[in-house]
């Protein structure tokens, strides 16, 4: 606060904050030095904040200092430079400076000793050359990251909002951390450099100030600045040492009184703030046209025997680096990136320097003593004291702890600024910002989870209207072809008027069920004439359905009604299953079982022939299937479409004629247990329908022999046939399944009717992967 | 007599008077609340797994209001217990899943695409559409649509779909929370790369 | 080499650890005890050396029961302090089984069966106090007079129950102000209402922990927020009561330096745990508590009201920190609780 400058800045003290041993004397007492060329740079792609940049060179590639290696990604990112010329070595995975201690892409470059600049191309004359984005533009080119704190791309901030008008630019030289001392050395050296970077800021940004704050125990650089700042307007404002004076919020409502929203970025209150470091880079970006390869970067700790600042090329391995400060590696007790307050321990000495890297802190144990243990929280309230953002520290931690986040953030735990202040007093050893950081964490993934959900709700209601949209279609065609059927029906056949009429014997018929139960539970008084009753019924019902059958069936030829058919035969089936539990009724009551067993018997033949009408008109509702077995086969020539049809036909009349010799088998066998007379005749009946399948399944496979033959021939698709090899092995299964679970359950008929089945289908895979075999043989491929 | 009626006149005045202010009240002040299934759907995971028997989280939400139990949701596991506990007033139960069913770790399908044989069964399956593929031609899962529901798992005939566990990344990793009180909250690391 | 991975900070401070600060609690009670002891004999020491021994003893078998680590809860110190307070606030006529069955309400049932250290809503020392006064009133009421010290055998005798003590006993300045309050002419004749600038030796004892309170905000071991407030309310509301009717209401620096006023403000009332946390939030609860121990020494069935008081506002603690979050940076208002 000298007089020479005019009146001293008025400041506004922050609550809270804290007086840690300064400990700077360590590293503040020589010049900089050149640190050493490592034998590699490793370049992590994302050293800045922001989307990680994207590397545009080669393993093998041999480039210059300053050429760019790696390009920006999306608007917050930024690109990568060669810190020195040489070879790309590597370009893959390598420990990072990241907490988590995973590893990230890094681009691994080999110096070649020769330290060659590509070409640059330096703006001495900035102040007229160019518009004020076209430098901006430039600095983004030049991979400036704030160099401070969480390395914010710069051109960023350099390029506000219109609505954002700009009073106060401040840069950032106050370096409260305890240790650290780069920004100190490089004031008292290069003070005329970063005023010229706050000149070249101040050209862009235009603030009505400008504004340098430091901290008190600075003298020489506050010195050396206000020499260099004389005439040009630039306001040195020195603050008293407090931690943490120098995060950004705090130093903004020391030099304005003004404070950032929670929430929200210093533009909006009409503030830019840059770190002292990242206004040099961005000066030699300028002049020189340099991109940011290098920085300052203290090397202190009281393991080092030559502690002080060093000029390090990004990208340099701390090995490197703490070799060449002298480190007695084995008294190394912890390694911090960053100042004992707000840095990270690394968990490697391969993990490299980057833009952000203002420290490294190389502890002695007895220096930095391990955390103690935990103790439980007294709620003394020296952490509220102390919080430069005046917040509950002691209430974010006991919400943190149970995971409450609701709470926690409306304490406010999203404005922590995790200082460290709070932990720094706490008498109990409460690790206070890792449970802040914990808290944050799961706020961020709850976040993003929520996200995801609302996305997934959307992509879920989405799908279903879709789906919804496809019935409603296929709706639609339907009774567009409905109508034409019927147009074209024989006329005089009312389908509705039938179908209401079925619907209403079935309805009939059910009642007259339920009745006839009822009367069975009640005592069975007359028993035998609700018996006859529903007999009756069933007939008239049977009769409806059979005639909206024959008018459904009359003028299938051409388009068939699926939908009518499919009713059909759900009536038939659901008609069939009514007269079987009829049937199981009267057994159990003593009747004359023979009559309800035979009628049963021909509701069970009819709902199957209404279901193999159902199959028959399949085509129809198959393409809309296309995982079944035709849609696996599309789009043929018209001779083998002519084939799949006939095929199909075939199918069906396997699938019934094999149906009603299952049937008429269980009719034989009921029938010689019950010592019917009629044996020969239903044996007779067996017979003609086994032939009748046999001759079926003959011509089927015949065609289906062929197909494969045809397939292999054309030297057709693989994958088809893999496919059908995949589905033909996959319905076995389904069937070894259903199998297994029918002999848990005992049923003997169903199992023997299942292991036909099963062998069916064995045979059919086999079938199927013989012939994909024999394909692939045919074309000569080897297949694992 | 008079004073009766006069009494029961300002009675009735009186309530005629609060009886317009209350309902012009309840007109100007009514609560545009979410409809409560909206709510309950806000709070489930969108897994749309259908792990709690109905096909798809909204239908579930639908259930819940109609007095279904709300701990049938493993995906969202307790959390989602205790929330949907707290939005309807209901007594906290224990989540309702099979014994190992593991509820925290995040999981996304991944196909084997070589051995994928293109047959779309897993496309249909799939609520939230994250699978993209043809009939006969290679499928992939879109990861970051994944929720990680298993329903695609069962229909795949050649069995190539796995559900794999996703690995913190640099963007989703964070600090865990530390032991706790009468412990220490650090990690030693031998280094051996000097 | 080995490194470690934690979290920052990576340095702390240097007066850092809780046993510490409970320490220096005790330690700012010196005054006091020693006052204690030359105007009522050697009864508070005795107090003290069975209470630290029972509280360690008791908090060390609750945590033995629940598998907790005993030495390390231990050395946070905690149990000490709270039996040296309980100690000071009883009698110094006390026997030793009182000591005790107030040890064990506070340390068993205030403080352990909450979860201990930390997870107490309430003043334990006070819990142990006031279930000795409702359970044991003649015993907890029966002061010595001042200046009239026994001697160490007789104080000896006394906790092991076998002497008659109340020859030696007298009325307090509260328990005689309660007695003949509104009377002008018994209150003039009460020598004890009348020492050098309030009750007779009540005074220095209250002086005496004064003194200690001011070395703990000294040592920034308490902050300001809770004495100021509560000696501020006591002051405040017994002004006008005192100015319209000094014969019925007493002076509010009787009230400062009667009874528990001090002990009260730099001691109890500052238990953190218990009370509120905020700044704001502790001016209002110390200056609640002020005007509850006005209310009920002026008006209720209780010569002295600092346990009362403060219990009361134990429940209220919460609630005002509910209140009273301070407006954090970068926010224009301060949050009202956390609101649902």
């Amino acid at each position: 606060m000298n007089a020479s400058i005019g009146k001293p800045r008025p400041l506004f003290d922050f609550h809270g904050g804290i007086h840690p041993p300064q400990n700077k004397e360590l590293s503040n007492q020589r010049p900089i030095r050149q640190a050493p060329l490592p034998e590699q740079l490793i370049l992590p792609l994302n050293m800045h904040l922001g989307a990680p940049a994207k590397a545009i060179v080669q393993v093998g590639d041999t480039v210059l200092k300053g050429e760019k290696i790696a390009e920006a990604q999306g608007a917050v990112s930024l690109p990568v430079h060669a810190p020195t010329s040489g070879k790309i070595v590597a370009i893959g995975p390598r420990p990072i400076q990241h907490p988590s201690g995973l590893d990230a892409p890094c681009i691994v470059l080999e110096p070649d000793g020769k330290d060659l600049w590509c070409e640059l191309h330096p703006l001495p004359d900035w102040q007229t050359c160019c518009p004020p984005s076209a430098l901006v533009a430039r600095l983004r080119e030049a991979g400036i990251a704030g160099m401070g704190g969480a390395g914010f791309p710069a051109a960023i901030k350099l390029s506000p909002k219109p609505e954002h008008k700009i009073d106060q630019l401040i840069i950032n030289a106050v370096e409260c951390e305890p240790y650290i001392t780069a920004d100190d050395v490089l004031m008292r050296e290069r003070a005329e450099q970063i005023i010229g970077g706050i000149e070249i800021l101040r050209h862009i940004l235009k603030p009505k100030e400008a504004i340098v704050g430091i901290e008190d125990n600075k003298p020489e650089a506050i010195e050396a600045m206000r020499r260099a700042a004389t005439g040009t307007g630039i306001e040195i404002a020195v603050v008293p040492t407090k931690y943490p004076s120098g995060g950004e919020k705090q130093l903004i409502y020391m030099l304005t009184g003004k404070e950032v929203p929670s929430g929200g970025i210093p533009a909006q209150i009409g503030v830019v703030c840059h770190n002292t470091g990242t206004t040099l880079a961005i000066y030699r970006a300028i002049v020189y046209g340099e991109p940011l390869v290098s920085r300052i970067t203290t090397l202190t700790g009281k393991a080092l025997a030559e502690a002080g600042n060093f000029e390090v090329l990004i990208g340099t391995p701390v090995a490197s680096l703490l070799k060449a400060a002298g480190a007695d590696m084995d008294k190394i007790g912890r390694l911090v990136m960053g100042g004992p307050m707000m840095g990270f321990t690394l968990h490697s000495t391969a993990i490299p320097v980057v833009k952000t890297s203002n420290c490294i802190l190389a502890a002695t144990e007895q220096e930095l003593p391990a955390p103690a243990t935990e103790q439980p929280c007294i709620r003394c309230g020296s952490c509220a004291d102390v919080c430069p953002a005046d917040l509950l520290p002691q209430q974010l931690y006991w919400y943190a702890k149970n995971q409450d986040l609701e709470r926690a953030q409306q304490y406010n735990l999203m404005d922590c600024i995790e200082c460290g202040a709070c932990a720094y007093v706490c008498p109990s050893h409460i690790p206070l910002v890792q449970y802040y950081r914990f808290a944050k964490g799961e706020v961020r993934n709850a976040l993003q989870e929520q996200q995801k959900a609302d996305r997934a709700r959307v992509r879920f209601e989405a799908r279903q209207q879709r789906l919804a949209d496809e019935q409603a279609e296929k709706e639609a065609r339907r009774k567009a072809r409905l109508q034409g059927s019927k147009a074209s029906a024989a006329p005089g056949v009312d389908m509705a008027a039938l179908k209401a009429a079925s619907l209403q014997a079935s309805a009939a018929y059910k009642a007259a069920v339920k009745a006839l139960k009822a009367a069975e539970v009640d005592g069975r008084d007359q028993l035998a004439a609700l018996t006859s009753e529903v007999e009756q019924l069933k007939a008239k019902a049977d009769a409806a359905k059979a005639a909206v059958r024959d008018a459904g069936n009359a003028p299938a030829a051409p388009v068939v009604d699926v939908a009518a058919l499919k009713a059909a035969s759900l009536a038939a089936s659901a008609e069939y299953k009514a007269a079987v539990k009829a049937m199981k009724a009267a057994e159990a009551a003593g009747e004359d079982v023979s009559a309800l067993r035979s009628a049963a018997d021909a509701l069970k033949a009819k709902a199957d022939a209404a279901k193999a009408a159902v199959r028959d008109a399949g085509p129809a509702i198959q393409t809309a299937a296309p995982s079944s077995a035709s849609a696996a086969v599309p789009e043929k020539s018209d001779d083998t479409a002519q084939r799949a049809q006939k095929m199909k036909a075939l199918k069906t009349a396997y699938n019934v004629s094999h149906k009603q010799f299952k049937e008429a088998s269980a009719a034989l066998e009921r029938a010689e247990r019950d010592g019917s007379d009629n044996l020969d005749e239903l044996r007779k009946q067996v017979e003609r329908f086994k032939l009748k399948s046999d001759k079926a399944k003959e011509a089927l496979n015949l065609l289906v022999d062929q197909a494969k033959a045809d397939i292999r021939a054309s030297g057709s698709d693989l994958k088809s046939l893999k496919i059908e090899a995949a589905q033909t092995e996959a319905a076995a299964r389904q069937k070894a399944r259903e199998l297994d679970a029918a002999k848990i359950n005992g049923d003997d008929q169903r199992i023997n009717v299942l292991t036909r089945e099963l062998e069916a289908l064995k045979r059919e895979a086999e079938v199927a992967a013989g012939a994909l075999k024999a394909a692939i043989d045919e074309q000569g491929l080897a297949d694992s | 007599m008079t004073t009766i009626l006069l009494a029961v006149a300002a009675l009735f005045a009186l309530a005629a008077v609060f009886g317009a202010l209350l309902g012009f009240a309840s007109e100007k002040f009514r609560v545009e609340g979410d409809p409560i299934v909206d709510q309950i759907d806000a709070l489930l995971p969108q897994t749309q797994c259908g792990q709690c028997g109905h096909p798809g989280c909204r239908p579930y939400a639908e259930a819940i209001a109609s007095g279904e139990e709300h701990n049938r949701c493993p995906p969202g596991g307790e959390t989602t217990v205790v929330a949907l506990s707290e939005l309807l007033g209901r007594e906290v139960l224990p989540l309702d899943a099979e014994e190992g069913s593991a509820g925290d770790v995040k999981r996304v399908a991944v196909i084997r695409e070589d051995e994928c044989i293109g047959c779309t069964k897993c496309i249909q399956a799939c609520p939230v559409d994250a699978i993209v593929g043809a009939a006969k031609l290679m499928h992939t899962v879109i990861a970051d649509e994944c929720t990680g529901c298993d329903l695609c798992v069962e229909p795949c005939p050649v069995d190539c779909i796995d559900m794999v566990e996703v690995a913190p990344t640099l963007n989703t990793w964070h600090w865990q929370r530390p032991p706790g009180i009468g412990s220490k909250p650090s990690n030693q690391i031998p280094v051996v790369n000097l | 080499m080995s490194l470690i991975t934690v979290t920052s900070p990576h340095t702390t401070g240097q007066r850092n650890h809780t046993g510490a600060f409970m320490r220096q609690v005790i330690y700012a009670t010196i005054p006091g005890v020693a006052v204690l002891t030359w105007l009522f004999g050697w009864g508070t020491l005795f107090n003290l050396i069975i209470a630290v021994p029972a509280a360690l003893i008791a908090e060390a078998a609750v945590l033995k029961a629940r598998g907790r680590d005993v030495r390390f809860a231990l050395s946070d110190w905690s149990a000490v302090l709270t039996a040296v307070l309980l100690a000071i606030a009883i009698p110094p006529t006390s026997p030793w089984w009182l000591i005790v069955i107030g040890i064990v309400a506070a340390i068993v049932v205030a403080k352990q069966l909450y979860g201990g250290l930390g997870m107490n809503p309430f003043n334990p020392a006070m819990v142990g106090y006031v279930v000795l006064l409702i359970s044991f009133p003649l015993e907890m009421t029966r002061w010595i007079a001042p200046h009239e010290a026994p001697s160490w055998f007789d104080s000896f005798r006394m906790v092991l129950a076998s002497a008659n003590v109340d020859a030696i006993t007298g009325a307090t300045p509260l328990d005689s102000l309660r007695t003949w309050a509104g009377n002008a002419e018994q209150l003039a004749s009460q020598p004890i209402l009348h020492g050098s600038f309030a009750g007779a030796g009540w005074e220095w004892v209250n002086l005496a922990f004064l003194l200690g309170g001011i070395y703990l905000l000294a040592r920034k071991i308490i902050s300001w927020h809770i004495p100021v407030g509560m000696l501020a309310g006591m002051a405040l509301i017994a002004l006008p009561f005192w100015l319209a009717d000094d014969v019925r209401y007493a002076s509010p620096l009787f009230h400062l330096f009667s009874g528990a006023a001090m002990f009260g403000a730099f001691f109890i009332a500052t238990d953190p745990v218990s009370a509120a946390t905020s700044r704001y939030g502790r001016l209002i609860y110390g200056a609640l508590i002020g005007v509850l121990v006005w209310v009920i020494r002026s008006n209720g069935g209780y010569p002295d009201a600092v346990a009362f008081a403060v219990l009361l506002m134990n429940m209220a603690a919460p609630t005002i920190d509910y209140y009273t979050q301070p407006r954090s940076y970068g926010h224009r208002k301060a949050k009202r609780g956390a609101s649902r």
